[in-house]
């Protein structure tokens, strides 16, 4: 079987420790040892043994019942995110695990670490169609890093220990475990736990070849125009140090996509803002001018390159990658240098040499001053008489100065908020950028406040979005977790009827929402709330949100039909950035 | 070009991997010619041999998907050149045919075909060989009244294979080792089999 053989038990415990526990025990026993304190959960049937067996652990183990699995998952996703550990969610069968399933697809494409327990039915009920019985494996199999079912508790340790190693290992993932109940309930000999730290099959990281290295090293020497684009690589390998000694030796300008914001503070003098569709004009344009393109842990999205065919073709393009396969499935690398770009980026920047390269970066910044004229201005400093989302962003910096978390859901909020918001440190910024999964903030922002626990956290969500997963202030209310939320409401599925009138003649179809009372809402669930329409209340607002001392909700009341831009229409290069 | 691919994958013995390696065909809405599943030369290694009608660059993105799985040590892909192959056919056909028509015993000996079980009803007849070769004898039986017919799937050799237990023990080793060269496909991305 491939769990004996791939997980090596080493000193297992004398024979006088073997203790005979249940599967439930085991499985606790083994989150405590992988350091795990706090689990996002939601009971039912097929996992109450483990419920039971939570009932004596309250000391070691926090677990927070949230109010829908789907709030569960994107929960322990922040908690990841904001913590940089791995998230921990309970789910029961059935529903129970496919509500999971958002959550699952979503941590995929984001790469994040995610450990998902799931019951499931008795082991000889399985294929019976019985109560609550999901074939959850074959539905997760497609979006999770690695699955597996138990069906005998003495699985149980080397299966967790493989869990934990896999889901953070390497390009972090989902993984989820389901336990059938006769597991859960089972006592078997428990001999110790032991974590895992090599499965055969199992290469997280390629080795670093230092001749592509050295390859990468003199296209980037020889370069006039060399363009640093960086994703959420630096963030997951924990390499921010390293990749700002890289840009900064090489003066190398560089774009992020909106996975791999934070990593660089905001004001980096190197630091040339967002690629892609809605991203800063210079690193778009330029793009498809630099002659060398240095793409650093990102996976060359569709949303990030626009027309594949017209993306910096002009360009040799060097990669740097933990994941082999990301290298030449979108962009043709001239050279792909496999790797944690952690151990590669060092390597690279000894070699390369110290430049400032002071008329290329000019290029970004007179790009700069004209989307400043064109776009940036107006949105930050608008004369109109509503306020634009940008100016709510804008004022939220002044108070943050830059050191908060920013939990973003999807939409045109999410697009103007990595666009202006400040960050000066890592891990700040979260947002669902791979699957733009609405719902995704509410709960994110909870399990990230869980992560960060002496940081502030801000949501900032739609009032599209944040009626999707409405419920987990029912979360907030329980646990008295301290988030600021903050709703900023177009009356619209505004990203949707951006496109409707852009490229759809007008033809608002279905994207006209209407909300509750969310001031009322609020105080139902026992969270101060106020809601404002005018610009001499915003600074006011936003101050009081932002240093009250427990949750707050504020809503704030935008045009209702502006646009969000710079944009790159969808089949177009990255070139053809319109800026209006 | 799109040509004939046969893909070999080995593998540890994992019950849900046959799902997660057929979904990376079936995402990109790529047909499975063909699959087998075996033991490999390893012990406790198994063997994936999956053949499909692709570009080169297709397959190397898929071989690479492929390995990304957990339980997959390595993927391998080869062009009809690089590889022996084989596939099994059964034919059923009325033995009253065959005992009439002495035609028939001769096609059947033409086509290297041997008598796998004979009663009185039916004959069952097999073929080893190319999936060309047994399509024609299909063609040729059918008008005899060919009651069944089955072809297995293709399992092949790779001919500059030198197998794979040495290549597991560098897998066992928990530090990759040196020699073990993981990044080939960028090395050598002309020559398509490396090992
Ligand atoms: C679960 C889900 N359903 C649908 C969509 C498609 N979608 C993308 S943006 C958007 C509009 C979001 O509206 P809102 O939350 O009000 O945010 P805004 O764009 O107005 O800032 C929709 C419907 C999605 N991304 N996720």
């Amino acid at each position: 079987m491939a769990i004996a053989t791939a997980t090596q038990v080493s000193n297992p415990l004398p024979q006088a420790d073997i203790a005979n526990i249940t599967g439930s025990k085991a499985l606790l026993e083994a989150l405590i040892a992988e350091g795990v304190e706090t689990i996002f959960g939601y009971p039912g049937g097929a996992i109450m043994p483990i419920y039971d067996a939570l009932y004596d652990y309250h000391d070691q183990l926090k677990h927070i019942l949230v109010r829908h699995e789907q709030g569960g998952i994107h929960a322990a996703q922040g908690f990841a995110r904001s913590s940089g550990k791995v998230g921990v969610v309970f789910a029961t069968s059935g529903p129970g695990a496919t509500n999971l399933v958002t959550g699952l697809a979503d941590a995929m494409i984001d790469s994040t670490p995610v450990v998902a327990i799931t019951g499931q039915v008795y082991a000889h009920l399985l294929g019976t169609d019985a109560f609550q019985e999901t074939d959850v494996i074959n539905i997760t199999s497609p979006v999770t890093k690695w699955n597996y079912q138990i069906t005998d508790a003495a699985e149980i340790p080397a299966v967790l220990a493989k869990a934990f190693y896999i889901a953070r290992s390497g390009r972090p993932g989902p993984v989820l475990i389901d336990i059938t109940k006769n597991a859960q309930l089972q006592l078997f000999a428990y001999s110790g736990y032991q974590k895992c730290n090599h499965i055969r099959s199992y290469r997280p990281k390629p080795i670093i070849r230092k001749e592509y290295i050295e390859e990468a090293a003199n296209l980037i020497n020889a370069a006039e125009k060399p363009f640093v684009i960086f994703g959420q690589g630096v963030i997951l390998g924990n390499a921010e140090k390293e990749f700002t000694n890289f840009i900064e030796k090489g003066g190398l300008p560089a774009a992020w996509t909106i996975l791999g914001l934070s990593a660089l503070p905001t004001d980096h003098p190197l630091n040339m803002g967002m690629l892609g569709m809605h991203g800063n004009y210079g690193p778009n344009v330029l793009t498809n001018d630099c002659d060398v393109l240095i793409a650093v842990g990102m996976r060359f999205d569709d949303r990030v390159t626009g027309r594949l065919d017209k993306y910096a073709k002009q360009a040799k393009v060097i990669h740097l990658d933990i994941d082999p396969s990301e290298i030449d499935k979108n962009v043709k690398a001239t050279v792909g240098v496999w790797g944690d770009c952690k151990e590669t980026l060092p390597l690279l920047t000894q070699l390369i040499e110290s430049k400032s390269r002071t008329a290329w970066i000019q290029r970004f910044k007179d790009h700069d001053a004209e989307e400043n004229k064109e776009v940036i201005f107006a949105e930050l400093h608008p004369d109109t008489p509503v306020m634009t989302m940008g100016e709510v962003i804008r004022n939220l910096n002044e108070i943050s100065g830059g050191d908060a978390i920013i939990v973003t859901d999807v939409g045109q909020h999410q697009m103007v908020t990595c666009r202006y918001a400040r960050f000066n440190q890592s891990n700040s910024n979260i947002t669902s950028g791979g699957l733009g999964t609405m719902g995704f903030a509410l709960p994110a922002a909870i399990g990230a406040k869980f992560g960060a626990p002496e940081r502030t956290v801000v949501a900032i969500i739609g009032d599209g979005g944040v009626q999707m997963t409405l419920q987990e202030l029912g979360t907030i209310l329980q646990t008295e977790v301290n988030v600021k939320i903050l709703i900023l409401n177009n009356h619209f599925l505004g990203m949707v009827r951006q496109w409707q009138q852009l490229f759809h003649d007008k033809r608002y179809s279905f994207v006209d929402i209407a909300s509750p009372d969310y001031v009322k809402l609020a105080e139902a669930y026992g969270i101060a709330a106020a809601s404002i329409e005018s610009r001499d209340q915003l600074n006011d607002a936003l101050s009081k949100m932002y240093h009250h001392d427990r949750s707050y909700l504020l809503e704030v009341n935008v045009g209702k039909e502006n646009n969000v831009f710079p944009m790159v229409p969808q089949g177009c290069s990255v070139s053809e950035i319109r800026l209006k | 070009m799109k040509q004939e691919y046969t893909i070999t994958v080995y593998t540890e013995n994992h019950i849900g991997l046959l799902v997660r390696i057929a979904t990376i065909f079936s995402r990109r809405k790529i047909n499975i010619e063909s699959l087998n599943t075996s033991p490999s030369e390893a012990e406790g290694i198994h063997r994936f041999t999956i053949v499909i009608v692709e570009t080169e660059e297709v397959v190397r993105k898929l071989a690479r998907q492929i390995e990304k799985q957990v339980e997959v040590l390595k993927a391998y892909y080869n062009n009809n050149e690089e590889i022996i192959w084989q596939e099994l056919a059964l034919y059923k056909v009325p033995t009253a045919q065959i005992a009439e028509k002495v035609k028939v015993e001769r096609l059947l000996r033409e086509h290297g075909a041997r008598a796998v079980v004979i009663r009185n009803d039916y004959v069952v007849f097999e073929t080893v060989g190319h999936r060309e070769e047994t399509d024609r004898l299909v063609q040729v039986l059918a008008p005899y009244g060919l009651i069944e017919f089955v072809r297995s799937a293709r399992v092949a050799i790779i001919k500059e294979s030198r197998g794979f237990h040495e290549k597991l023990r560098e897998f066992e080793q928990a530090e990759p080792m040196g020699e073990l060269i993981e990044n080939e496909f960028l090395n050598q991305q002309k020559e398509i089999f490396s090992m």
